[in-house]
């Protein structure tokens, strides 16, 4: 394979992986960006995502739903249902009896909480500990553009990802309730005295945000075809240092900084001598760099809005 | 004159009649009575029953719990046996932890360990300074047993240097393959893996193009395989265990890596079979001793194991699991509940014949095992090699296939 196509495949690869990242970040930048929280279980949320959809797949199957784009679409919409509801509770659990107290407070009840989640998964999903098989439910099949292998899945998955991306940022930007958000991260107390429902808008932004990590979830177990009970432990810290990269707050940012996440990722593994043993090393130590140069992220001043 | 001596003798006289009653009671007459006067002597597992190999640690757990309760069933045991299981998770800080609760409790004689090479090497120095006598039933490392002198440290399975010796003159000499890249996760487990490998490779006269190391636990593998995948490899080799192994022939197909994928004995369990789906057919790999299910005991072994309905399979390791169990029930039974008699008394294991074969300790405590299986997923099973389409000509491996393909 010559240098150029090994470049953009890996190019590719990292694209790939930036997508699930950057719905991940997005969540975690929405809570920031509403209520000032770092929610530490959004990792495991994610991981929550992917075991509802494989779960919900059981079920279809169980239904004798054999048509794979319905079940799929099913399979999406299940999924967003239960981790959007669980991100609610988890907000009404964990974050709002706490908005008085300590920042530390908050982000050590939702450390905790990711572990009860990550925990009940291993004790009460049948052999929970196991990896578990992810069915395939997008189009097989592969075919090359210049040397570049390409999943006809893989097209699925950007599709659907850049799909959610528009949704949200027509649902930011177009619709009363992102209005709503826009003006509670804005200043609460002014949105407040407008008359936005203070406490269904934080409802709103944990659902959307756990919802796109629901997402993320059922796109990794589609791309990996496999899903683990700790697959939020490290999903969770990418898409924080993803959405910090780009700009704690800013739903653009967390977009960028999860693309950028994934091809650094893949670039170091794929470039640097012995990088494999290191790219999350690599990563991170950008990560770093930007936080020392620009701690506010890429995106975090230039943002006319926050959110 | 009263004779008070007298009256004393006969006091003495009833005291010792009573005493010699209940004795009998105790230990002639009732043979319930019998077993409860039977001294409690605790063992424990420590093994991975969380986490990435869990599967492997649950059927290595369930092969102990098998041989202390057919212990407890034989009347001629002379205690009986209590458990305590422990997890490890198959990480070294909470190995050593699960060490250390188990040593510091005096009851514990000996202790069943450790499935993991990272968490087994770093509780060596534990067991030595609690003086509680070891058994490893599943990890593979060298140093386990060949780095110090310990006494309490013994290992009832093989290490992998005779494993990966044995594996690189399979796929050379026997297969035919010449192109190697090894993959293998950073711990001590896969270094040393791709090491031996190595080392085979160089003796048979293979070819490794290169040699990457990954993160363990780690998600994506595309990048490292775009990379070998433009090396062109006959064999992508993976150091590592099952859910990882998983994931590079997952991610291999995926990519459309047309490759041979061969394994190590830390990918041999059920569960890459089950999450690798169609994607395990014509993966082989290798292990020490012979197939359980091939040896006069293995059979009995499957059935007890069935008959206690536990929900977990044996896995490839729960045999070893469950010698290493009786070897250290014999060893109390003979020697008495004391962990420096039973250390010196397991370190000199000769010439046992259990169900992995004959058993035989070196100077390390290590034993000496003559065989290694290779097994190659057919049809959704671990097949033994020799027994399977593969090797009787029926089947192509993949990696033949591609090479021939190829051209």
């Amino acid at each position: 394979m010559p240098p150029l196509e090994v470049l953009l495949q890996q190019a590719f690869n990292g694209l790939m992986l930036g997508v699930m990242y950057a719905l991940v970040a997005v969540g975690f930048t929405l809570f920031f960006g509403v209520l000032d929280v770092i929610h530490f279980s959004h990792g495991d949320i994610f991981m929550l995502g992917a075991f509802a959809g494989l779960s919900l797949t059981f079920a279809w199957t169980a239904a004798g739903l054999t048509h794979p784009a319905v079940a799929l679409c099913l399979t999406f919409v299940g999924a967003v249902l239960v981790t959007g509801l669980v991100g609610v509770l988890a907000e009404r659990g964990c974050v709002k009896p706490l908005a008085k107290a300590p920042p530390l407070m908050t982000l050590l009840a939702t450390l905790s909480l990711g572990l009860v989640i990550r925990e009940a998964v291993l004790i009460f999903f049948p052999r929970g500990a196991d990896p578990k098989p992810f069915p395939a439910m997008l189009p097989g099949g592969l075919f090359e553009v210049g040397g570049v292998v390409i999943r006809y899945e893989n097209l699925a998955i950007l599709a659907i990802g850049a799909a959610c991306m528009v949704a949200l940022d027509l649902l930011i930007t177009r619709t009363r309730i992102g209005a709503s958000i826009r003006a509670v991260a804005q200043d609460p107390e002014a949105a407040q005295m407008m008359g936005v429902d203070l406490d269904r808008t934080v409802d709103v932004t944990f659902f959307l945000g756990s919802a796109l990590a629901a997402v993320a979830g059922v796109l990794n177990g589609l791309y990996y075809s496999e899903i683990h009970f700790i697959m939020g432990i490290m999903g969770g810290v990418i898409g924080f240092s993803a959405a910090a990269i780009g700009g704690l707050g800013n739903v653009y940012g967390a977009i960028l900084g999860g693309l950028l996440f994934g091809v650094l990722q893949t670039l170091a593994a794929a470039f640097i001598p012995r990088g494999s043993e290191f790219r999350d090393v690599v990563a991170f130590a950008v990560v770093m760099v930007f936080m020392v140069l620009r701690p506010t992220g890429i995106l975090g001043e230039k943002a006319v809005e926050r959110v | 004159m009263v004779d008070l001596s007298r009256q004393v003798d006969r006091r003495e006289l009833l005291r010792t009649g009573v005493t010699a009653g209940l004795g009998l009671a105790a230990f002639g007459l009732g043979p319930s009575a019998g077993a409860q006067a039977k001294k409690v002597v605790k063992l424990s597992f420590i093994g991975p029953l969380t986490g990435g190999t869990a599967s492997n640690g649950l059927g290595g757990r369930n092969s102990f719990l098998l041989a202390v309760a057919e212990r407890n069933a034989d009347p001629k045991s002379k205690y009986r046996y209590e458990t305590i299981v422990l997890d490890d998770e198959c990480k070294p800080t909470v190995g050593v932890q699960a060490a250390l609760k188990a040593g510091s409790e005096p009851e514990v004689i000996a202790s069943v360990s450790h499935y993991c090479s990272v968490v087994a090497i770093a509780t060596v120095d534990t067991m030595h300074k609690l003086g509680l006598p070891s058994m490893v039933w599943g990890a593979v490392l060298p140093e386990i047993t060949y780095g110090h002198q310990y006494p309490e440290v013994t290992r009832v399975n093989g290490t992998m240097i005779n494993q990966n010796h044995i594996a690189a003159d399979f796929a050379v000499k026997k297969v035919g393959f010449k192109t190697f890249s090894i993959i293998h996760d950073t711990t001590d487990y896969g270094r040393g893996h791709a090491k031996y490998f190595t080392e085979g490779l160089e003796k048979v006269g293979g070819k490794v193009l290169s040699v990457t190391g990954t993160a363990k636990d780690q998600k994506d593998y595309t990048a490292e395989l775009t990379k070998v995948k433009a090396e062109k490899p006959e064999v992508i080799y993976y150091g590592g265990l099952t859910p990882d192994g998983v994931r590079v022939k997952v991610q291999m197909d995926k990519l459309g890596v047309k490759a041979q994928l061969q394994g190590t004995s830390g990918i041999k369990s059920d569960t890459f079979i089950e999450t690798a789906g169609a994607s395990a057919e014509g993966v082989y790999c290798f292990t020490e001793g012979a197939p359980t299910e091939k040896l006069p005991g293995g059979k009995k072994f499957l059935e007890a194991y069935a008959k206690m309905g536990f929900k977990e399979p044996s896995e490839a390791y729960g045999p070893f699991a469950y010698v290493a169990t009786h070897l250290m029930i014999d060893a109390i039974e003979e020697v008495g509940p004391d962990r420096a008699k039973v250390a010196e008394k397991l370190k000199r294991t000769k010439k046992r014949d259990t169900i992995i074969g004959p058993v035989e300790f070196d100077e390390h405590g290590q034993n000496i095992v003559p065989l290694i299986t290779t097994y190659v997923v057919q049809d959704g099973k671990w097949v033994v090699w020799e027994d399977s389409e593969y090797a009787a000509g029926k089947r192509e491996l993949p990696g033949l296939k591609f090479r021939r393909e190829r051209g």
